[in-house]
């Protein structure tokens, strides 16, 4: 019996046949915190009394939830991060760099890889082929201190995609489909594996996007082929020698199979509190939404802005709707600036905020009023996610989220979309 | 251990138990606990005492890898969760801080129920309705990281990963 990705990335790191249900322990390739996880993980590190880093050179500190910082319990936490680093020799990735998950895409996570990170959305990288993983503070301190962890080997859903997106249609809407239809733990556990001919054309963008949210269904990691578009991905990353191809066996077994066709997708929104309370955008027609927010790991890299470039150019957003866009890290803003997506943007109203997570998580940047809606291109719209449990957010693509913008109230972006 | 029932619904997020907002309080454990699930229910902290339990519907603790929400609940005095199933980081999280977690239907427990476990036979019993129940085996390596009360003792004691 063949190899699912799960099962031969596994096994390669814990030098066994790692099969569906093993425990293994497996080599850990990359190890990174953030923010608001990392002084725990620090303490736990110090407390566990660890003499040093397994891999200095592989092991990333990032400052990117609160940047620059909002308080001064923040501004400590960023202080003991940067202490760790010179502590350490860990690789340290400050304010106005990024968010994690985009850098570790970037210029970090190689197909093949097992990454762990201590945050939920560390499985973005899956879009690579790395099999990359959210873990706590405590297991991320071991990690650190003896480069492997354990996994129990999880079983594998396969996510077959098909045809092709229609106009106004976007990764983001296919993830937020596929969640709706298997709910928010339909995946827990386990692995979602991607593959089939639309996924084959797919560049690395929607990759991610998809990836990234994996864990919204509660899986473990959600992977991707490491194929011809992971190295031209990487060669124009600057670091094609990082790239090798790795697909799953024909003969895979896999738990379950679950077919879509792109070109069937429409529009998709989550409505609050849960990402599986899925609708489509046109039937929310006249659901008033106060601020907008385009950007995170999920969706603020170079073609996101694009696309709500496109749709905002020589407009102005509503007068109700506050408008906030944050790219995912330096290089998309810089290249955002050169493209003129940065200049549309401000002059549609928008705010532009510092490369970072912005307010997806609720710290700072654009804290919700009581009763205020929220439509966001972020991965999550639990119940006071974005700073106040009085109010609501809604998830969608940034093409829907431009659109939204515009008419002040959630609109399918087909509607505002030239021909 | 014994203790009373606190009941919670599906669906208890990260976001529920310690939600970002309070993050400018992660490095002061004892003020981010007094916030533990106080969006879910603002009472239960004002109301919990040492040796309670969480009694839980489905997905509990989906969301984020914070391990502030184990640790928040551990502090609030809370030594076991009950749940008809849990997310995935939050199961880990909550063993690697020595906190039980018991999976089985938990539709038979009452809110306010006494309860009595005995967690080496994985073994509810509802002292107010007389019911028993049994929950579902945890894979051997989380049972010892248990028993060593944390995945940074038992690193501590035995150097490495034991399978």
């Amino acid at each position: 019996m063949g190899k699912t990705l799960a099962e031969k990335i596994l096994s390669e790191k814990s030098g066994s046949d790692a099969r569906a249900g093993d425990i293994v322990i497996a080599k850990v390739d990359l190890v990174f915190i953030q923010d608001t996880t990392g002084p725990l993980t620090v303490r736990l590190f110090r407390s566990g009394g660890f003499k040093g880093l397994a891999n200095p050179l592989r092991t990333v500190l990032f400052i990117d939830h609160a940047v620059p910082s909002p308080s001064l319990g923040l501004s400590n936490d960023h202080r003991l991060l940067r202490e760790f680093a010179g502590e350490t020799g860990a690789s340290m990735s400050d304010i106005g760099e990024g968010v994690c998950h985009q850098l570790v895409g970037e210029s970090m996570a190689r197909p093949g890889d097992v990454v762990v990170g201590s945050d939920s959305h560390t499985v973005t990288a899956g879009g690579l082929g790395a099999f990359a993983t959210g873990m706590g503070s405590s297991d991320v301190a071991v990690a650190m201190a003896l480069g492997k962890t354990w996994f129990r080997v999880p079983e594998s859903l396969k996510v077959t995609a098909t045809g092709s997106f229609t106009k106004g249609v976007y990764a983001k809407d296919f993830i937020l489909h596929l969640i709706g239809l298997i709910g928010a733990d339909g995946a827990t556990y386990k692995a979602l594996e991607f593959g089939g001919d639309a996924v084959a054309a797919m560049s690395m963008s929607p990759r991610l996007t998809i990836a990234n949210m994996a864990i919204e269904a509660g899986a473990k990691v959600g992977l991707f082929p490491s194929d011809r578009t992971t190295g031209d991905y990487l060669a124009a990353q600057g670091r094609g020698e990082d790239y090798r191809p790795i697909a799953p066996d024909p003969d895979a077994d896999y738990e379950k199979t679950i077919k879509i066709d792109l070109k069937l997708l429409e529009p998709t929104v989550s409505r609050p509190h849960t990402v599986d309370n899925t609708a489509l955008a046109r039937d929310l027609k006249g659901t008033k939404i106060q601020q907008v927010f385009i950007g995170t790991c999920t969706n603020g890299r170079l073609d996101d802005l694009e696309i709500a470039a496109g749709i905002l150019k020589g407009k102005q957003s509503n007068p109700g709707t506050r408008l906030i866009v944050g790219p995912a890290s330096r290089q998309v803003m810089l290249e955002a600036m050169k493209a003129g997506y940065i200049q549309t943007l401000v002059a549609a109203g928008a705010t532009i905020l510092p490369p970072g997570c912005g307010p997806c998580l609720g710290l700072h940047q654009g804290i919700l009023g009581d009763g205020e809606a929220c439509l966001s291109t972020s991965n999550r719209n639990f119940q006071g996610r974005m700073g106040n449990p009085d109010a609501f957010v809604y998830l969608g693509s940034p093409a829907t989220a431009a659109a939204t913008a515009l008419s002040g109230e959630i609109t399918d972006p087909r509607e505002v979309m030239p021909g | 251990m014994k203790g009373k029932a606190f009941k919670f619904g599906d669906s208890i997020s990260t976001d529920h138990i310690i939600p970002g907002r309070f993050a400018h309080l992660r490095s002061n454990l004892p003020e981010l606990a007094k916030h533990v699930l106080e969006d879910a229910d603002p009472t239960f902290v004002t109301r919990v005492k040492a040796g309670d339990f969480i009694v839980a519907g489905n997905n509990f603790g989906l969301g984020s890898s914070r391990e502030h929400a184990p640790l928040v609940i551990k502090m609030a005095g809370v030594s076991a969760i009950l749940a008809k199933s849990v997310a995935r980081i939050f199961f880990r999280n909550a063993i690697n801080l020595g906190l039980p977690v018991l999976i089985f239907d938990t539709d038979g427990i009452g809110d306010g129920d006494e309860l009595e476990i005995d967690l080496g036979a994985g073994t509810i019993k509802d002292l107010t309705s007389g019911r028993q129940f049994t929950s579902g085996r945890i894979p051997e390596v989380m049972l010892r990281i248990l028993d060593e009360g944390g995945l940074i003792p038992y690193i501590q004691k035995y150097g490495d990963f034991k399978l």
